[in-house]
């Protein structure tokens, strides 16, 4: 193996890479361009593209600017930052159980975020802000718990099994005691769902994402280099605890505007990162992969949720049913090969 | 040694029917000691006795329950050798849930025995999932995979679940206050349906309790002392499956007593299963009365469901116990 080779094979991967991430985003973008022409009405592509470059047009202006965007928007930023929240946690405690959506602090931001719309009436910006003080509450909560002369992925995965199962039963409550909301919008809530989509709805979430994403992408080699240990990271020249509590606070905030936007969509944070992950030559950075991989996973399930299988499901259920199996799936499969979780 | 388990357990009996009294007593209408007497006489005239007749079905069944639910979980801990098995941490009440969500959805289900079948059934097949899927690879079984297996396993049945759910609106309204698991519509003709299975599955574990005690020692040297391990664990695990699945049916799936009253009995009577499973019977119905007796009096006028309150209760005993193993044995 010669210095020739080596370079050669990084270049080739260099570059698959980047054709991957292409790839990605223009399978997003056929994605986006499909739910805003298919619907209760067909719009060409060419009334879309008019609607986008801000022509009035007839019928299309109100259906696809004003109905059809938000909820596509919605759905791209709350995938992204659902992927970027979740790989962020996978490779900081190298395990693949470990995200948010899991360990619980999408509930804990549901939990919040269930109280703020339900008990006390706040609007979106609001709801976005106690959502992310409940999921910070939860993170640092379930962190001190499981931090006992030492610190194991282990046991901080049951731990946070534990404090979800505990904010489940608030949501439920909170939820129950709802003289507002039936009971069918509820449950659409809890599965995650980009009903009711709107501008304002969006903007926290939106501008959350522009700050929070570029800082992630930024850090994405420590990210990578914490991903080989903690040792080999400090010996890489990161700073341990400042990085580990920049990434924490970045990746729980994005889980926190997106479950308030979106409530929290099932299972996008854990299946975006080991989807990315197979699919990327190893040694790349998955950051980025897995924002993508998770924006698709939402539009797209959006889309099959709404006009594919005869009634209107939230799209949480659609990645709920695509991916428990697959959790299921990755338990087997370390289980079978004897690698500790 | 005897003498002070007989005593704990005539405790624990003593402290169930103040517990069951009290649940009786106490709820939305406050009643005088008058009234609560004159009713328990058999009187029916009254306010304040129609509210204490309707509370009776109420505490019967959430006895039942709540010692059906805590035999299932010591049984259950004693057959995996596991400190965090519990019918809801390993999935089997979800599999109960979705299999009555789908006899109700597409099979018009709605005969109380069938409930109680199609329940145990989704019951036990969870049972079997979750165990096979938590030990393959090496070690077998081990806390961690089975609780991993078991919370994989729930979170894909519950998407199962709103998936039939969702579009269904006409059972939406009766599933979601069953789901939450609750005590509060019990009616005396559900009560006698589901008694005799939580009979017969009580009958089955507390008869294997001197098998699972060997169990305990290690599945080698409990063979060696003439057990057979197989058809022990076979015949406990059916009559878990059973408790937990008939519990199930009647009030929803409720979380966490199957864990914490197990725990709490090994501390006062040991880890004799002869008798644990007896005191954590009565543990457990005492835990669930007086969880449905917060409920109600928490939130007056309201009601908090019995399954919510034992969630809150349960999963910090849950993190403690997580908290007390070391890493190796997780």
């Amino acid at each position: 193996m010669t210095a020739t080779t080596l370079r050669a094979g990084r270049v080739h991967r260099r570059q698959r890479n980047a054709l991957l991430i292409a790839g990605l985003c223009v399978a997003l973008l056929g994605v986006v361009a499909v739910t805003l022409m298919v619907g209760n009405t067909f719009y060409s592509p060419d009334e879309v593209l008019r609607v986008l470059l801000g022509e009035q047009v007839p019928g299309a202006s109100f259906t696809v600017g004003e109905l059809r965007l938000p909820r596509v928007v919605l759905g791209m930023l709350a995938g992204l930052a659902f992927g970027m929240a979740g790989i962020t946690f996978q490779t900081m405690l190298r395990n693949p159980l470990a995200s948010p959506d899991i360990i619980g602090i999408s509930t804990g931001a549901s939990a919040a975020a269930v109280v703020g719309i339900v008990v006390l009436s706040l609007d979106e910006t609001a709801v976005s802000f106690l959502a992310l003080a409940g999921a910070l509450v939860t993170a640092t909560a379930i962190y001190g718990l499981s931090w006992r002369r030492g610190f194991a992925g282990a046991r901080l995965i049951l731990i946070g099994i534990g404090v979800a199962a505990m904010l489940h039963s608030v949501v439920s409550y909170v939820l129950t005691r709802a003289a507002a909301w039936d009971i069918q919008a509820a449950l659409q809530w809890l599965a995650g769902s980009l009903n009711g989509a709107s501008w304002e709805r969006v903007a926290p979430l939106a501008l959350a994402t522009l700050v929070l994403a570029p800082l992630l992408v930024s850090r994405r080699r420590d990210l990578d280099a914490l991903r080989l240990g903690d040792d080999a990271a400090a010996a890489l020249g990161v700073r341990l605890r400042p990085t580990r509590l920049l990434l924490i606070l970045a990746a729980v905030a994005l889980i926190a505007f997106a479950t308030a936007a979106a409530g929290p969509i099932a299972f996008v944070a854990f299946m975006a990162g080991p989807i990315a992950a197979r699919i990327t030559a190893s040694g790349a950075s998955l950051l980025v992969p897995a924002a993508l991989v998770g924006a698709l996973l939402v539009v797209a399930g959006d889309l099959v949720g709404q006009f594919a299988l005869g009634t209107r499901y939230p799209v949480g259920v659609v990645t709920g049913l695509i991916g428990a199996p697959y959790l299921v799936y990755l338990l087997v499969r370390s289980n079978r090969s004897g690698a500790s979780l | 040694m005897s003498t002070a388990r007989l005593a704990w357990v005539g405790a624990g009996a003593g402290c169930l029917v103040l517990l069951a009294l009290a649940s009786v007593a106490f709820g939305n209408r406050e009643i005088s000691l008058h009234e609560l007497i004159a009713a328990l006489a058999g009187d029916a005239n009254g306010v304040g006795q129609a509210a204490v007749a309707a509370r009776v079905p109420r505490t019967v069944l959430a006895l039942l329950v709540g010692a059906a639910l805590a035999l299932s979980g010591a049984t259950m801990q004693a057959v995996t050798r596991n400190p965090l098995a519990d019918p809801g941490i390993l999935g089997v009440s979800s599999g109960a849930a979705l299999a009555v969500v789908i006899g109700i959805a597409f099979f018009g289900l709605s005969d109380p025995y069938g409930y109680i079948g199609v329940a145990t059934l989704g019951a036990a097949v969870a049972a079997v999932f979750v165990y096979a899927v938590g030990s393959l690879g090496r070690g077998g079984a081990t806390p961690l995979k089975l609780a991993l297996a078991g919370a994989a396993t729930s979170a894909a049945l519950s998407s199962l679940v709103s998936a039939v759910l969702l579009p269904r609106v006409d059972i939406l309204t009766t599933f979601q206050f069953w789901q939450i698991g609750g005590v509060g519509g019990a009616e005396w003709d559900r009560i006698g349906v589901v008694a005799p299975f939580l009979l017969a599955g009580a009958v089955i574990v507390v008869l294997s309790g001197r098998g699972l005690n060997t169990l305990a020692l290690g599945d080698d040297l409990a063979a060696g002392l003439g057990t057979q391990v197989r058809r022990t664990r076979l015949i406990a695990a059916l009559g878990a499956v059973l408790l937990c699945g008939a519990a199930t049916a009647v009030a929803g799936p409720i979380g966490f007593v199957g864990l914490v009253i197990p725990h709490l009995c090994r501390l006062v009577v040991g880890s004799d299963q002869r008798w644990l499973l007896p005191f954590t019977a009565i543990a457990g119905a005492g835990l669930l009365v007086a969880a449905d007796v917060l409920g109600r009096v928490v939130a007056r006028p309201e009601e908090i469901e019995v399954g919510i309150v034992t969630a809150l209760i349960g999963a910090p005993f849950f993190i403690w116990i997580v908290r007390r193993q070391k890493v190796r044995a997780l």
